[in-house]
């Protein structure tokens, strides 16, 4: 198998591992568990009041957007390490062509 | 993984930065060797922190029926060990609880010591065990990324259930595990083969480097001349 079959093959096995979810638990609210943590804590302890509370909370609309420019900055990287490896690799075989 | 601003009491929150401080001083130490020394490591370092940026920005479904985040330290983990992670997971959780009100600054010392410290510490160890069973460098990354994922989670449960263990510890901890453990099991394997698939292009793009990172001697044999030839 090539390598960029062997990979594509991989994403479609994450993309069903996330997909899945919908199909089996279609009705669930799919909330945060980071916020369900939040509320075990209210049974865990009822009447717990925070102490502090965010300095900022974003709106809404904000937060996707820093959540998604989170994905990005790393995204890039990611994508800029791959593009110059791979550009890399192709300028070494074709190096080694001409040597011979 | 993110417990949320206020949500842990004073002296928990002070407890978990205590712990965390040591790691901080050393892996500070760790990517300032990298920067003078090993320049030729930069752009892997930021490529492992790109994965930790990424990941742990993305909030998946899982089969439950919540939603969760994986923590992407998985390959940092393995390469640069568990204080390096350490910075790297800092970076990512202050922008999170700075930006996003997403984790908080009191709650910070907790969430680097599961996302940071302790899910990589389990993800390193489990490389030297799987290095010592001679099982592939890709099917390694994956298994460190998988357990690191998960493990992080469950130090979160334990955290929470230490700060509110009601009458019992154990059934506390039950009761947090119950929202993260099951959730996290598919978004870790997830993640897995996400970094199973990088640390295969890794493998293949930069051997030697990799080699050198791991402390191994780089094999004799097909893609060597390339290796050099790139490093």
């Amino acid at each position: 198998m090539k390598d960029w079959q062997k990979y594509l093959l991989a994403l479609a096995v994450v993309v069903a591992i996330f997909a899945i979810p919908f199909v089996v638990n279609g009705s669930a609210k799919f909330g945060g568990a980071d916020m369900a943590g939040s509320a075990a804590i209210e049974q865990q302890q009822p009447g717990y009041q925070r102490w502090v509370v965010p300095l900022w909370t974003p709106p809404p609309e904000t937060e996707s957007m820093l959540f998604a420019l989170q994905a990005a900055i790393g995204g890039s990287i990611i994508g800029y390490f791959v593009g110059h490896e791979r550009a890399r690799m192709e300028m070494e075989r074709k190096g080694a062509k001409k040597a011979e | 993984m993110h417990i949320m601003e206020g949500f842990l009491p004073p002296f928990w929150a002070a407890f978990w930065y205590a712990l965390c401080i040591p790691f901080w001083i050393w892996g500070a130490l760790q990517v300032k060797k990298i920067f003078k020394e090993h320049p030729e490591q930069k752009l892997i370092l930021a490529v492992s922190g790109a994965f930790i940026f990424v990941l742990s920005s993305l909030k998946l479904p899982s089969v439950t029926g919540s939603s969760s985040h994986p923590t992407g330290t998985g390959l940092s983990a393995m390469l640069f060990g568990f204080s390096v992670t350490a910075i790297l997971s800092t970076i990512v959780l202050v922008f999170q609880a700075l930006l996003l009100a997403h984790g908080g600054i009191t709650t910070l010392g907790a969430d680097v010591f599961s996302m940071g410290i302790v899910g990589p510490a389990v993800g390193y160890y489990t490389y030297r065990v799987l290095r010592g069973l001679k099982v592939s460098l890709p099917m390694t990354a994956f298994v460190v990324a998988v357990l690191a994922d998960w493990a992080t989670y469950l130090v979160t449960s334990l955290q929470l259930a230490l700060a509110f263990p009601g009458d019992n510890l154990m059934h506390a901890y039950m009761v947090f595990a119950g929202v993260f453990a099951i959730t996290q099991i598919p978004i870790a394997i997830g993640e897995g083969i996400l970094i199973w698939m990088f640390f295969d292009f890794l493998l293949k793009s930069r051997p030697k480097l990799i080699h050198q990172l791991l402390g191994m001697k780089t094999q004799a044999g097909a893609g060597q001349k390339q290796a050099e030839a790139g490093a």
